[in-house]
């Protein structure tokens, strides 16, 4: 008969127990939501911080102010079947002179030409090219001004300082505003970025070259490091022993995987460059590296994925007579497949956003002609964001911040990729 | 799907490796001081635009790093060109020489003034070479008087010159890698040293404790290693207006809004005033050719050309623009008949 009272009585403590518990374990989840939270905002305050930075920064360099200029071509000194010979600068000058016909003076004369971009000729020369028809007729052409002349119209330099302090003088200045006045200046899209590779004048840079490069160094950490990574994988996975070899295999390629990518490059300065004697700055040797860096992270990536596909279907297709390469092949790899590819993807878009191993084998140079091939010279995106944060003109900053939002938008594709792989192909068992 | 994905890479792959292993170059390669860079890449850029030559391709590894490059040995892998922004030394000579260059062309182009400024916002500083070594030694002069060295005591300006503001002494400057450090150190700590009779005296007799001295760069505070950057230095400089930074004139000249250069001995970092000599910090810029590469590689007579031309390193030059401080005329005419004749240097001169 005692045993019910004991029940209840023990009950009744319980219930107490879990009662006067309640408010502190109700505090602590709270305690720990807000923990959770707070870090989320954090990082994401961060992010935010960093993006309008940048923006703030860089959104003036998808813009270029151009100036408009009458050109006569005269026929005289422009031979359609010899452009090269011709004096193409010589033109632009007789434009700009015409404009300001008041301007005599020979020092005078240079301070009005440098409102012009040097590659005002340039342009000229291009267009005439491609439209030989036009010599002999009058032409108004916009050409790219000045990068001081760009960072005065985008606000970068106070007009009202004191004329010592700027790098335009006050007769510059009035003669800008003179060209506002004749709707003569503007700005505009800024296709040249897009177009152009490297230059040391910041309103002809772009960043075309860097990407070719970085695209070249990419396809090839690519080719050899996805088949390369994903054989390792599988081999290691499925085939290969459980004995103290393959132990200090897995030990070795976790570690590479968090070796500092320098390493790398001072390995394949070695290897590619002093003993295979491949040509430095080439995105091919370039690729070699990355795909050394890259390739623990696919094989562990890989790996993890071969992992989750359950014992199951390897016992199903040996049960039905398949043999051990065919389970493999037929079954095991495509259901890993998605896996894997996420980890090639994130793998990339980290050889992407790498410098310091780029840096050891030459790719840290100023190369202004577009790579057309695995072996000439390159840079990549991240070099060129280093090599305009070092210039010393005004210009380059707003392009730094703008190359920095074309190499986000490039990873932030890969990323997000990576993300639509595995949402659309995983399968949950 | 697949397939053909396959297919199209291994094509870009062969078109791309295709001329792998070609034992020629039809690229300039140009390697060196960080400080020549902007010059010699804008020249390369015109030279490119100019010419039916590629653009040269120039990798900015710091003087020490591009002479080691450079004096590797003769052929297409190795550079044909080092920019410095010190004279060659002769170990560099003597293991160029070793690996079988035994020509070397050396090509003075300018010069580049070293400059301490500070933001607008602030007053301009008025410093003597004395006043930067006291502020910046690790290890100063007594100030007792007596001829011992003592770990630097000095908080603020004042302290080192009482006709300097009270403020706190604040430097942002190159690390050791850097050739604007060595300069730094060559042209102002060491004659801020020598106006002490004791060191002075020291130079002669005990060499290594003489450079000990006005070589080591305080690690206590005041001096702020910023890195190479020198575009660091000069935003860090605009929003501190209490801090001091030390780089190439070039900086300040494209700054000239923001940031003012201090006046050393009397003169203030002016074009004219480097030009002249009157500013005492500055300091030779040079490139050196292979001869043994001159006629292998296309295009390098032809840069040389551009290089000292008078439309490029001239009084009125493109480089001026960008900050070079041009030779006077006597001393372009001798180095661009050298450039001309190809002809060598003399290890002995050195």
């Amino acid at each position: 008969m005692n045993k019910p009272e004991n029940t209840t009585s023990g009950s009744v403590r319980t219930v107490d127990l879990v009662q006067k518990g309640l408010a502190r374990r109700y505090k602590a989840e709270k305690r720990f939501r807000r923990m959770g939270l707070c870090a989320i905002s954090f990082s994401l305050l961060c992010l935010a911080v960093l993006f309008i930075s940048i923006f703030g920064s860089g959104y003036s360099a998808f813009q270029q102010t151009v100036i408009e200029l009458d050109i006569v071509l005269d026929p005289s000194g422009l031979n359609p079947n010899n452009l090269a010979g011709a004096d193409f600068n010589g033109l632009v000058k007789t434009a700009l002179y015409n404009m300001f016909p008041e301007v005599k003076d020979r020092g005078e004369k240079k301070k009005l030409l440098s409102l012009l971009s040097s590659g005002a000729a340039y342009k000229l020369a291009d267009f005439v090219k491609a439209h030989p028809d036009r010599i002999g007729k009058a032409l108004s052409l916009w050409v790219p001004a000045d990068d001081d002349v760009d960072m005065l119209m985008k606000g970068h330099i106070n007009r009202n300082l004191p004329e010592t302090e700027r790098r335009l003088n006050d007769q510059q200045i009035s003669w800008i505003e003179a060209l506002e006045e004749q709707g003569k200046i503007k700005k505009k899209f800024n296709t040249t970025f897009f177009t152009a590779g490297d230059s040391r004048e910041p309103e002809l840079a772009g960043i075309w070259g860097a990407t070719c490069g970085s695209f070249y160094t990419l396809v090839i950490t690519l080719i050899l490091s996805f088949p390369i990574g994903v054989a390792a994988a599988v081999y290691l996975e499925e085939f290969a022993p459980k004995n103290r070899f393959t132990d200090i295999i897995e030990v070795n390629i976790n570690n590479l995987a968090a070796v500092p990518s320098i390493v790398f490059g001072l390995l394949g300065l070695a290897v590619f460059l002093n003993f295979f004697e491949l040509p430095r700055s080439s995105s091919l040797v370039g690729g070699l590296v990355l795909t050394l860096m890259t390739l623990p992270t696919i094989i562990i990536a890989g790996r993890a994925a071969l992992k989750s596909v359950p014992p199951s279907i390897r016992e199903a297709a040996l049960g039905v007579g398949a043999s051990k390469t065919q389970m493999v092949a037929h079954h095991v790899l495509p259901l890993a497949m998605p896996g894997m590819l996420t980890g090639t993807i994130i793998g990339m878009a980290r050889a992407l956003g790498e410098t310091a191993p780029l840096l050891m084998i030459g790719m840290v140079a100023f190369i202004v002609d577009i790579p057309g091939g695995f072996t000439d010279p390159s840079t990549a995106l991240p070099v060129q964001i280093f090599l305009w944060a070092d210039s010393p003109e005004r210009g380059f900053m707003e392009k730094t911040s703008a190359a920095i939002m074309v190499l986000l938008v490039f990873l932030v594709i890969m990323n997000s990729a990576a993300v639509y792989l595995r949402k659309k192909y995983e399968k949950r068992w | 799907m697949k397939k053909l994905l396959l297919s199209v890479l291994s094509l870009v792959f062969i078109a791309g490796v295709g001329n792998v292993g070609a034992e020629s170059r039809d690229y300039i390669s140009i390697v060196g001081s960080s400080t020549v860079y902007p010059f010699s890449t804008v020249v390369a850029e015109n030279f490119g635009k100019t010419t039916k030559f590629k653009t040269p391709k120039i990798e900015s590894t710091g003087s020490g790093g591009g002479h080691k490059l450079f004096g590797a040995g003769v052929g297409v892998q190795h550079p044909d060109i080092t920019n410095s922004s010190r004279r060659i030394q002769k170990s560099e000579v003597e293991t160029a020489m070793k690996n079988g260059i035994n020509e070397i062309v050396e090509i003075k182009i300018g010069y580049d003034g070293i400059v301490i400024a500070n933001s607008k916002k602030a007053k301009q500083f008025n410093l003597t070479r004395k006043d930067i070594f006291l502020a910046l030694a690790a290890n100063v002069p007594n100030p007792d008087g007596t001829p011992t060295v003592v770990p630097n005591p000095y908080k603020t300006w004042k302290d080192v010159n009482p006709e300097l503001p009270a403020m706190a002494i604040e430097v942002l400057g190159p690390p050791p890698t850097s050739g604007t450090r060595d300069a730094f150190v060559e042209l102002v700590m060491e004659t801020g040293g020598k106006k002490f009779e004791f060191i002075k005296a020291m130079e002669k007799a005990d060499g290594k404790q003489f450079k000990s001295i006005c070589h080591t760069v305080r690690e206590d505070g005041p001096y702020i290693e910023a890195g190479e950057n020198d575009n660091l230095i000069v935003q860090k400089l605009d929003a501190n207006p209490n801090a001091l930074g030390i780089f190439g004139f070039s900086f300040l000249d494209q700054n000239a809004d923001k940031l003012q250069g201090s006046v050393v001995e009397g003169v203030a970092p002016v074009f004219e005033a480097i030009a002249d000599g009157s500013y005492p910090v500055s300091r030779p810029l040079f490139f050196y050719v292979k001869k043994a590469h001159v006629d292998q590689i296309p295009g390098i007579r032809e840069y040389l050309k551009e290089f000292t031309s008078e439309k490029a390193w001239g009084d009125e030059g493109y480089l001026t623009d960008k900050g070079l401080i041009p030779m006077p005329a006597a001393e372009r005419k001798k180095y661009s008949d050298i450039a001309n004749n190809l002809t060598p240097l003399n290890a002995s001169d050195l």
